[in-house]
């Protein structure tokens, strides 16, 4: 029998959306090892939603506190999760693999000893051993490894383990712990423009050179718009190098490998590079003037045309739907 | 300034994987590699900051194979000052391994700044960085895109889910560059031709695995094939049935 530690994230206060995931892919760990999950939160002080941890399987949620870890603090954080982590005896320590948890995860791994199998798509367990499968060349192929080091520590592709409805009991315990919060501080978070992460968001729109000039950028916004809130900007290697974008919306293999559940490539021919960081997506539509286009080769629905009739159209529709 | 650079031969990214014959790496026959993405940036973020100084060195650590050579040779085209070659036959997958030969390499070296590319976009693993700046007990900033060092303080930003956070820490450090952070340089001539007169230190290294066994690659799942639903503004209608009706996503 094996227990397995959750690591949730926060921010202001309040429990990111990601950390339904990461205890998502804790419990199915820990059912296949035949033990319990621990979600860990680390904060200042409690953290509104951190009760609705056990909803999707945590057993028992232990919140670390101390007065340092309001923001991420990347040393701190990482002190308190690797003694948590080696006081607790886990088969497993699991965290998300975003900008917080790409950080964290290496510096845990570091501490404890063990290797780290990064932004993993899909975990089994086999005779006792975490067998974890992650897209690497961008998901041109898939490298299946096999952990061997005790606990097994592995982040989670954001967007991937869909939380499901596994109610626990859920026993909170607070502990305060005594770490410093490191000589690495976030002075502050500037709110990007868009609230929606492209990696996160669960509909990506994304355009290329097809949209002929930044301006135009606005028929993808107005269609993410339609959406209400659910739906992020994204772009082509194209369209950022020409400085149309900003870096953090780009898909592909040197920008971000998105799996959304509704993916829309907009003016974008397919480059090998692009399709590699998209083709994981679970639905995808393209619209492309050129019918030979090798994005309608991974699209799962295409439209032939122009994209300026058809994106307002489509918008118009959207929003009828959610009138 | 004294500033390392730790680099990594990769797959250009216009690559098309082939699983060699193994069944768990590429056949890298035919394949072009180049220096990482993410660590040109590295590199000429290291060149800038030793311009700016006015003096100190820049030295660049590759792990890998003999010919990741040339992978070093082309940061020292770009300016950096030597090179070090820390050998193996084939870099694994295990992160914290890499990590460690790197650390051993650089533990005692008195750097002002490391640097590292965010990730190699081979293995995407994203973790050598802050792995070796644990190992080595340094403060670590991964994916700056933005960075200011003053008087033995420096401020990166790196980007988040929704926004920017801007971070401060106290040098030595070790930092991780993301796209945005410069634009790398192309080597001149002068630069190629002045690279070959660097000087290049071949080590050859022992890795120790920590516990990350490759089972195997795999193509990604295909895809079902797809249709085009119809052409221009009139096949809206129909696409959008499809997505709620079929794809049940909308």
């Amino acid at each position: 029998m094996s227990n397995v530690l959750a690591v949730c994230e926060q921010r202001a206060g309040a429990l990111r959306k990601i950390s339904q995931e990461v205890v998502t892919g804790a419990r199915r760990i820990a059912d296949a090892l035949g033990g319990s999950v621990d979600a860990l939160v680390l904060g200042a002080g409690p953290v509104s939603g951190a009760d609705q941890l056990a909803r999707c399987g945590a057993d028992r949620v232990v919140t670390l506190t101390n007065a340092g870890f309001a923001a991420y603090a990347a040393e701190g954080y990482a002190q308190a999760i690797a003694e948590r982590a080696k006081a607790g005896g886990y088969g497993a320590v699991v965290l998300a693999a975003g900008a917080q948890g790409k950080d964290l995860a290496p510096r845990v791994a570091a501490k404890l000893g063990v290797p780290l199998a990064a932004d993993v798509t899909d975990i089994v367990i086999e005779g006792g051993a975490v067998i974890a499968t992650r897209p690497v060349y961008a998901g041109k192929a898939l490298l299946r490894v096999k952990i061997t080091a005790s606990p097994a520590l592995v982040s989670l592709r954001p967007n991937v383990f869909t939380p499901v409805e596994r109610p626990k009991a859920g026993t909170a315990e607070t502990v305060a712990v005594n770490v410093p919060a490191g000589r690495v501080v976030v002075q502050e978070i500037k709110a990007a423009a868009g609230a929606l992460d492209v990696a996160e968001a669960p509909i990506v729109i994304s355009g290329g050179r097809g949209l002929k000039e930044p301006a135009n950028f606005k028929v993808l916004e107005e269609l993410a718009a339609a959406f209400g809130g659910k739906a992020a900007v994204g772009a082509s290697r194209a369209v950022v190098d020409a400085g149309w974008r900003p870096h953090a919306d780009q898909v592909g293999q040197t920008g971000k490998t998105v799996s959304p559940t509704l993916y829309i490539a907009v003016g974008i021919s397919g480059a090998i590079q692009h399709l590699a960081g998209m083709r994981t997506s679970k639905v995808i539509v393209a619209i492309n003037k050129d019918k030979d286009a090798p994005i309608f080769k991974v699209a799962d629905y295409g439209i032939v045309g122009d994209l300026f009739d058809v994106i307002p159209q489509l918008t118009a529709e959207i929003k009828r739907l959610h009138a | 300034m004294k500033i390392a650079v730790c680099i990594k031969r990769v797959p250009d990214s216009e690559t098309r994987v082939k699983i060699g014959a193994d069944g768990k790496a590429i056949d890298d026959a035919g394949v072009k590699f180049v220096l990482n993405p993410y660590d040109e940036f590295a590199v000429e973020e290291a060149l800038r900051r030793k311009e700016a100084a006015g003096a100190g060195e820049v030295v660049v650590v590759a792990l890998g194979p003999a010919a990741a050579q040339e992978t070093i040779r082309t940061a020292l085209a770009m300016g950096a000052d030597r090179g070090v070659l820390l050998q193996c036959d084939k870099i694994p997958a295990d992160g914290l391994a890499v990590a460690r030969v790197l650390a051993a390499e650089l533990k005692d070296g008195g750097w002002d700044l490391i640097l590292c590319g965010k990730m190699a976009i081979d293995d995407s693993n994203h973790q050598v960085g802050p792995m070796v700046a644990e190992l080595l007990g340094l403060p670590c900033v991964t994916a700056a895109a933005h960075l200011t060092l003053e008087a033995g303080k420096g401020v990166a930003e790196r980007e988040i889910e929704g926004g920017v956070e801007v971070v401060a820490f106290p040098l030595p450090a070790v930092v991780t560059a993301d796209k945005g952070l410069n634009e790398p340089r192309y080597p001149a001539l002068k630069g190629i031709m002045a690279a070959k007169k660097k000087p290049l230190d071949v080590k050859p290294v022992t890795l120790a695995g920590t516990g990350l066994e490759v089972l195997a690659l795999l193509p990604p799942p295909e895809r079902k094939e797809g249709r085009i639903v119809g052409e221009g503004a009139a096949a809206v209608p129909e696409l959008v049935r499809l997505l709620r009706e079929e794809a049940k996503v909308l």
